[in-house]
């Protein structure tokens, strides 16, 4: 137990930041639950994946240069999000082969974990549910599972709530269309897969669907409800939250 | 044959998103297929270290190109097939020509290639009174029709049953009108079996080229492969110059997996090895065997450490079967010799970045392509880099229309975002107007407009979380 | 054009980084044994999925075998290599009358319409069999050309238990392919097929509608 870390860093998102700050506090909420410390720095923007997927490396870049900066200490990183996680993580020494400060940015990346990778690999964190009985469906973000790497850690989680029944998807491992500036530069196709993710959802039975990733989950979201489904998303940090804590 | 002005992947994929018979034949498609691979790899360890296998394998070739293509020639030669070489499309085709004229060959058959789909040979042949014709089965329902494949594997995918009889009908003399697959085969193999007893010249592609033994590998289920290069007395054949690899042996787990992968099968129902023209005392087999290896681009590939990867490709198609924008839009929408992910890594390469600007953001690099790629190549960073070059000019490379996909719209989008990104005092600025006023964003707002075709807008939070955990205190250093 | 030659190949080393090669890890494909017993069953469980026929035969059986066969299908003629041994042990035995065997001894030129529409069957040896994949290996030549296996709607053919690898790979070594290879060497797995229309799988679609394997039990 003595080798498990004692304080982290918690890196927000943009998105989570934005839009999703309840799943946020959950996130660090889980965190201190688990007895670690959070420390949230300020200054906080964005860790620049969309320009780097755009091709705008510089500018990508001058953004990350700013994160980094902010996360001095040898501590864990740790993000509410599969595909920030995976930018940070795997990407960053991409960006930053060849750059002056190539080796500063590696050590930074070797530090990053997404939240619930965090929880289960390193923090073996045991829930208790408090809640009510639930079917949920689950939505693997494509960046946690293959950029990052995931493998399971946010379904053991749900797994262990023992009031929470998992419907999977019929396609589990398919793209829901958000794909970042995917979405907006190629809105009819990214149109096509979100919908059919949302059927795929809403054929589940299940009354709330989860996911690491708001980029996924704003766009699911925003799907059902121009199909005004009674479907609603959530993130990950924030269900396992509520269910969880004593209120 | 280069593009000189954009092609825009959206229109051609918006307007296959309208086609639901098209996108249900194609889903019900690669799905089947989906599951067929994954029945072949019931072990991931085995799948894992023959994917490892199989890219050191291809990466080794890679890495010693000129000397293998050189033994691989000198070898050819001692064979008795004789080696043309070409740079361009335009030069392989004149070569095939000539070929054909020397011996006074006016008609082809053809076995599957995409090599020779990518130097559109038909269309030039027929121009020159010569008739080509297609016999991979596939191939030949499309060229009925004047189509090209939509699928590098299986290129009348896009086609129903219905539709291919309706069409067999119509332009097969004789034909009945029957939906009865059984019965559409039998026609075919009826009229092809005639055109492969009469031509002149057959012509193939090559699966992979053995340099060691001066060896064509030649993969198929039909057996047109066969009829084309045996029957006739010239056989042609056409390749890639990335297809050689140094030994037969290395061919073997290559070729396991490239079954495995394309249509999920163990094996296919014929590997074919020509290590040369009918021999001494030989009683069939083609009189002479030609080899054109084109280049079109392939050498540009090769030049870059990164993208020297795309040349690792042995064209199983597992990339598009399990891509999400592959399989709700089908092939022709991509406007190209290659769809799907290897398409957009491909085409852009050979005929300018910039003129390929939006196929390259044609994919929401979700990653599904490389998960299943046989020899591993990374074509989500690929495309990502594909970007970077179609958007900057001076990155040190020698990609074709580096920079030229460059608008000032795009350049001054990417110079705000990180204006405000880089200056945390900015981002909370802007954080505060969007959390207290992002409501109020017209749905018809440029980017936003285009989010809400399918969906509502979004709407962001009444108070960020740098703002709450700013009221929490304590959290902070 | 040796001008393009000149230039490809001056581009590719200009290119550079011909660097140590990477060392391959074959274990997978060692992996892929069985024992010589179950390597035939496991052969045919391939090949018949594929809708190959299999005949079971001894060393002393088969040309018997094979005649049984064409006498029940009521074949007009089966084409044959005289020269090779395999051929020629079938001739020995033929019997006339019924199924008539057509030697195949003299350049495809003389006879190409009468081997497209007048033959029923084709007669060939195997070097070798696969049993991981089921395949039967073929090294036409002088003595077995071509298109036996390839034309006649029919393809029977004769392989020996004790020649089966394990793999394709096995084979390939074992053969010595990979140090030379002559004019024309195959694997088959099974009769012609298609599924290029919506995916329905369909046999016999350019080369043989029908693959019969002789099965020779000749192992101790």
């Amino acid at each position: 137990m003595s080798d498990k870390p004692t304080k982290v860093y918690f890196y927000g998102t943009c998105l989570v930041d934005l839009f999703f700050p309840d799943a946020g506090m959950a996130g660090i909420q889980l965190l201190r639950q688990a007895g670690v410390e959070v420390i949230f720095p300020e200054g906080q923007t964005c860790c620049g994946q969309p320009a780097f997927n755009c091709g705008y490396w510089e500018e990508a870049r001058d953004v990350a240069r700013t994160q980094v900066a902010l996360f001095p200490k040898d501590l864990p990183v740790i993000l509410p999000s599969g595909s920030c996680a995976g930018m940070m993580k795997v990407h960053y020494p991409e960006l930053f082969h060849s750059q002056p400060d190539e080796a500063r940015v590696r050590a930074f990346s070797a530090r990053v974990y997404e939240l619930t990778q965090f929880l289960v690999d390193v923090l073996d964190v045991k829930l208790k549910d408090l809640g009510e009985p639930v079917k949920v469906t689950w939505h693997s973000s494509c960046h946690a599972v293959r950029d990052l790497g995931l493998k399971g850690e946010p379904q053991a989680l749900i797994g262990q709530l023992s009031n929470v029944e998992l419907a999977p998807l019929a396609r589990t491992h398919e793209c829901c269309g958000f794909g970042g500036t995917f979405s907006v530069r190629q809105p009819e196709i990214s149109g096509a897969m979100s919908c059919d993710k949302a059927a795929d959802a809403e054929a589940t039975g299940a009354s709330v669907l989860l996911s690491t990733d708001g980029g996924c989950l704003l766009n699911v979201n925003g799907t059902l409800e121009a199909k005004q489904s009674p479907l609603r998303v959530q993130h990950i940090a924030e269900f396992l939250w509520e269910r969880t804590h004593a209120r | 044959m280069h593009a000189e002005k954009e092609i825009l992947f959206r229109d051609s994929a918006s307007k296959a998103l309208l086609d639901p018979q098209l996108r249900a034949n194609f889903r019900r498609a690669m799905d089947g297929l989906i599951t067929k691979r994954r029945n072949q790899f019931p072990d991931p360890r085995d799948l894992q270290d023959l994917r490892d296998l199989s890219t050191t394998i291809r990466s080794r070739s890679l890495l010693s190109l000129p000397e293998l293509l050189e033994q691989f020639e000198a070898n050819c030669t001692k064979n008795g097939i004789k080696v043309h070489w070409a740079e361009t499309c335009e030069q392989a085709n004149n070569l095939v020509l000539s070929i054909m004229q020397a011996k006074g060959a006016k008609t082809l058959v053809k076995g599957k290639s995409m090599v020779s789909e990518e130097m559109h040979l038909n269309a030039f042949l027929e121009s020159k009174g010569i008739e080509a014709l297609e016999s991979d089965l596939g191939e030949y329902i499309i060229q009925l029709d004047g189509e090209t494949p939509s699928h590098i594997i299986m290129p009348a995918i896009h086609k129903n049953k219905d539709q291919i009889a309706r069409q067999f009908s119509q332009k097969i003399k004789d034909a009945k009108y029957t939906e009865d697959v059984d019965e559409l085969t039998a026609m075919a193999r009826k009229v092809l079996r005639e055109k492969f007893l009469k031509a002149d010249a057959g012509l193939s592609g090559v699966n992979f080229a053995v340099a060691e033994t001066g060896t064509l590998c030649l993969v198929e289920n039909e057996g047109n492969g066969r009829m084309s290069t045996h029957v006739p007395p010239l056989h042609i054949a056409v390749m890639g110059l990335e297809k050689v690899v140094a030994r037969l042996e290395d061919v073997a787990p290559l070729y396991a997996i490239l079954t495995r992968s394309a249509t999920g099968q163990a094996v296919s129902t014929y590997f074919n090895m020509i290590t040369g023209p009918r021999g001494t005392d030989e009683k069939d087999g083609p009189q002479e065997v030609h080899l054109v290896i084109l280049d079109n681009g392939r050498s540009r590939m090769y030049a870059d450490p990164q993208l020297r990867a795309t040349l690792r490709c042995i064209r199983c198609g597992a990339c598009m079967n399990h891509c999400p924008v592959y399989t709700r839009i089908g092939g022709h929408a991509y406007e190209a010799i290659y769809p799907g992910p290897i398409g957009k890594m491909v085409t852009p390469q050979m005929e300018g970045v910039g003129v390929r600007h939006d196929l390259l953001h044609g994919s929401s690099l979700c990653g599904a392509c490389a998960e299943v790629c046989p020899v591993e190549i990374p074509i989500p960073e690929i495309l990502v880099r594909l970007r970077r070059e179609a958007t900057h000019e001076d990155v040190g490379s020698n990609v074709l229309g580096r920079g030229t996909g460059r608008t000032g719209t795009e350049d001054w989008a990417w110079r705000i975002w990180a204006g405000v990104l880089k200056r945390p005092a900015l981002y909370r600025v802007a954080a505060w107007f969007a959390t207290r006023f992002g409501k109020a964003l017209p749905a018809s707002a440029p980017l936003i407009k285009n989010w809400t075709r399918t969906r509502t807008k979004p709407v962001p939070a009444r108070r960020s979380l740098s703002e709450r955990m700013r009221a929490e205190g304590g959290s902070h250093e | 054009m040796s001008d393009a030659r000149t230039a490809i190949l001056g581009r590719l080393r200009a290119a550079g980084g011909a660097g140590p090669l990477p060392d391959l890890d074959t274990a997978v494909l060692e992996r892929r044994q069985w024992p010589a017993a179950e390597r035939a069953e496991r052969l045919r469980k391939g090949m018949e999925a594929v809708h190959t026929e299999f005949l079971e035969a001894t060393s002393a059986t088969w040309p018997a075998v094979v005649r049984a066969f064409c006498d029940r299908e009521g074949l007009k003629n089966l084409l044959f290599g005289p020269t090779c041994e395999d051929g020629a042990e079938l001739a020995r035995s033929w019997a006339p009358g019924g199924t008539k065997l057509m030697p195949y001894d003299r350049p495809v030129e003389t006879f190409k319409d009468e081997l497209f529409t007048g033959v029923d069957a084709g007669f060939t040896g195997t070097v070798g069999g696969v049993a991981e994949t089921g395949g039967l290996l073929l090294m036409p030549g002088p003595a077995e050309p071509r298109l036996m296996s390839l034309v006649p709607p029919i393809h029977i053919a004769l392989l020996r238990a004790s020649t089966i690898q394990d793999t394709f790979w096995s084979a390939v070594k074992a053969l010595g392919w990979g140090r030379s290879l002559p004019p024309n060497a195959l694997l088959i797995s099974g009769p012609s097929k298609t599924a290029d229309i919506e995916q329905t799988l369909a046999y016999g679609v350019h080369g043989p509608k029908r693959l019969i394997v002789v099965l020779v039990q000749d192992l101790a």
